[in-house]
């Protein structure tokens, strides 16, 4: 009797050990993926901020050696994320609304929401290795549009996801009362489900923006790049990202400081999108 | 939803027999404005369906597209292609081992990291967190995944290469690669870039995506049946292990895919990081390359059609790989999913 117990004891013993040690295990992990997060913030703020005056805004890309900033490529990355965002959300909101409105019975809804999640995470550079196929290769030249519609096929997805998530949310309810009233199912969409989904499908489009913001692999081999200052969406088209890219493999130190700043600006710009998306969400929720 | 009666909008959900549009005396006795709102549902619904099918179709679109625009290099090459590691654009010899295993290899050693910090985040998460904690720690690891991969690939090469070249690698050449076998992948001098640097920040990136699934599919046990077990007088880590893990199998793996799939299609950040160098090397500290950051450093100045070809059927290749592993990720999520609709 005394022998069993204090075998059972050493068990005892040995599960707390385990369960201590392995559980501490876990609060390391936890530990490792915050250390990242601040050391990579921290030396994006130092170097960024340093680099962070009005010439950067205000100039275009330099040559080796001379002075310059960043207005060239600033532009071009609000004209394209601006204009994938405009072919992207009415194609993901439309999308969306088939597969939370009218999917509920055949095929096509369940195949579209499976390949819809795979195209989500799928390689945004083999999206840029499309849109070259299909437009850049044809055309003959790099441009703004191409890089536009590149960054358009990630907005989709997302828009898609969202809009058929929130759509989801809103209470049957709300559509029989329209319907009860005597509106057509695509008045009761319109007025009724796009207006309660209203906020949700906004943040969604937030998150599209946020993403592409800082997307470079697809504009790569679509926009390319632009030395100069341009508006002309048909034309090569300068970028942030890909000048980040380009200075940054460069030898010099100025180019160097150059793409910090180009750093610091995109990744404010997409934290601050997505801020702004967790706040307008959370409004909405609550 | 599947409940609700629409009138004239042409599902056969209607009751009425006379409701259905196609029959003419139906049509007849109805009102202009009806008419024009029955229309408009089916212009409507038509519409949403089109693009439904856009979606469905850019997959496609995507496939036939780069399987016809690497045809060339599949003739000049066929299977060969996949197991040679020649890359000379002079003499135009192009095979896809080096970038294929490169990938691979950065993945695998991503996945040999993150996976356990993951688990462990989701176990701090759902388990051990005081709930005032709960949302601040969560948002912050879903920060890492809101960085732009450009920035990590930048950070990478300016901040966190030199100070691995000078730490952790030597480390490594002096401990693990003297032991005889596995010493060869831990060879060479410390230079920082290389296929090990690509997989640390690799791990990094996807750290966020397959923790939030553990966390959120963790959220899904029933909490009866842990608090059965916490009842029996199991520990913690017990309770995780013999009760959680084994009713979220499916989900686990639908996340760890995920990551994967992230891990083999990041370009942007490897590019800077693994060296780029077109060469087999069995050291995990030497140089190498993946198939997206050939794509990146070498496509936009391809001269030939031969060269181009087979920039895009690596491109090709890593689209199969990677739409068959999210494929899975989606299956196992989605078995989940099921699993839980039928228990509760």
């Amino acid at each position: 009797m005394h022998h069993a117990t204090v075998a059972a004891k050493r068990v005892y013993r040995a599960r707390r050990r385990r369960n201590a040690l392995n559980m501490s295990m876990s609060v390391l992990g936890m530990c490792f993926g915050l250390f990242w997060l601040a050391w990579i913030m921290i030396t994006l703020f130092g170097y960024g901020f340093e680099a962070l005056n009005w010439q950067l805004l205000s100039q275009p890309t330099p040559p080796p050696g001379s002075d310059g900033g960043l207005s060239n490529a600033i532009m071009g990355s609000v004209m394209m994320a601006g204009t994938a965002t405009l072919i992207g959300t009415p194609v993901g909101v439309l999308a969306g609304t088939y597969l939370a409105e009218y999917g509920h019975r055949g095929w096509l809804a369940p195949a579209t929401r499976f390949v819809n999640d795979i195209l989500l995470s799928a390689p945004s550079i083999v999206l840029g290795l499309f849109v070259y196929t299909v437009y850049v290769a044809r055309m003959g030249h790099f441009s703004g549009l191409a890089g536009a519609l590149a960054l358009s096929l990630i907005v989709i997805p997302v828009v898609v996801r969202t809009t058929d998530d929130m759509l989801k949310l809103v209470p049957d309810s709300l559509r029989e009362a329209a319907i009860a009233l005597g509106a057509p199912k695509w008045k009761m969409i319109a007025m009724v489900s796009y207006r309660a989904a209203r906020t949700g499908i906004a943040t969604g489009v937030l998150l599209a923006v946020a993403r592409i913001s800082g997307e470079t692999a697809p504009l790569l081999f679509t926009a390319l790049n632009n030395q100069f200052m341009s508006h002309d969406m048909n034309a090569p088209m300068a970028n942030l990202p890909v000048v980040i890219f380009q200075f940054a493999m460069s030898p010099y130190d100025d180019w160097h400081r150059i793409a910090w700043g180009g750093a610091i600006l995109i990744t404010l710009s997409v934290l601050g999108i997505n801020i702004l998306a967790r706040v307008l969400f959370r409004q909405n929720n609550s | 939803m599947g409940t609700v009666i629409i009138p004239f909008s042409g599902h056969k959900s209607a009751m009425n027999p006379s409701h259905f549009p196609n029959e003419p005396h139906a049509l007849a006795r109805r009102s202009p404005r009806q008419r024009l709102y029955q229309f408009g549902d089916v212009l409507f619904e038509n519409l949403t369906r089109g693009f439904a099918f856009l979606v469905l179709g850019t997959i496609v679109a995507i496939l036939v597209s780069l399987v016809v625009t690497s045809l060339p290099s599949i003739k000049a090459f066929g299977f060969g292609f996949l197991l040679s590691d020649d890359w000379d654009p002079v003499r135009e010899q192009f095979g896809a081992l080096v970038p294929i295993y490169g990938t691979l290899v950065s993945s695998f050693i991503a996945m040999l990291i993150a996976l356990p910090i993951s688990f462990g985040i989701a176990i701090f998460l759902t388990e051990m967190s005081p709930a005032w904690l709960k949302r601040p720690l969560g948002t912050a690891i879903e920060l890492l995944a809101a960085i732009p991969s450009i920035i990590y690939g930048m950070w990478g090469l300016f901040v966190f290469t030199p100070v691995f070249s000078k730490t952790v690698e030597p480390l490594l050449i002096a401990t693990l690669g003297q032991i005889p076998g596995v010493g060869a992948l831990f060879h060479g001098p410390p230079m920082g870039i290389g296929m090990l640097t690509a997989g640390m920040i690799l791990a990094i990136m996807i750290i966020p995506f397959i923790s939030s699934v553990m966390r959120d599919v963790f959220e899904l046990v029933p909490a009866v049946l842990k608090e059965s077990a916490y009842g029996l007088g199991a520990t913690t880590w017990e309770v995780i292990w013999k009760v959680v893990l084994p009713y979220t199998r499916t989900g686990v793996v639908g996340g760890v895919m995920l990551g994967l799939g992230r891990a083999l299609g990041e370009t942007m950040a490897v590019t800077f990081v693994i060296g780029n160098a077109q060469r087999l090397s069995v050291s995990l500290l030497a140089p190498g390359n993946s198939i997206a950051s050939s794509l990146a450093n070498e496509f936009a100045e391809a001269v030939g059609d031969l060269y181009t070809s087979s920039l895009i059927e690596l491109g090709l290749i890593l689209f199969l790989i990677t739409t068959v592993v999210l494929a899975i990720a989606k299956l196992m999520l989605l078995r989940l999913g099921r699993l839980e609709g039928t228990r509760s």
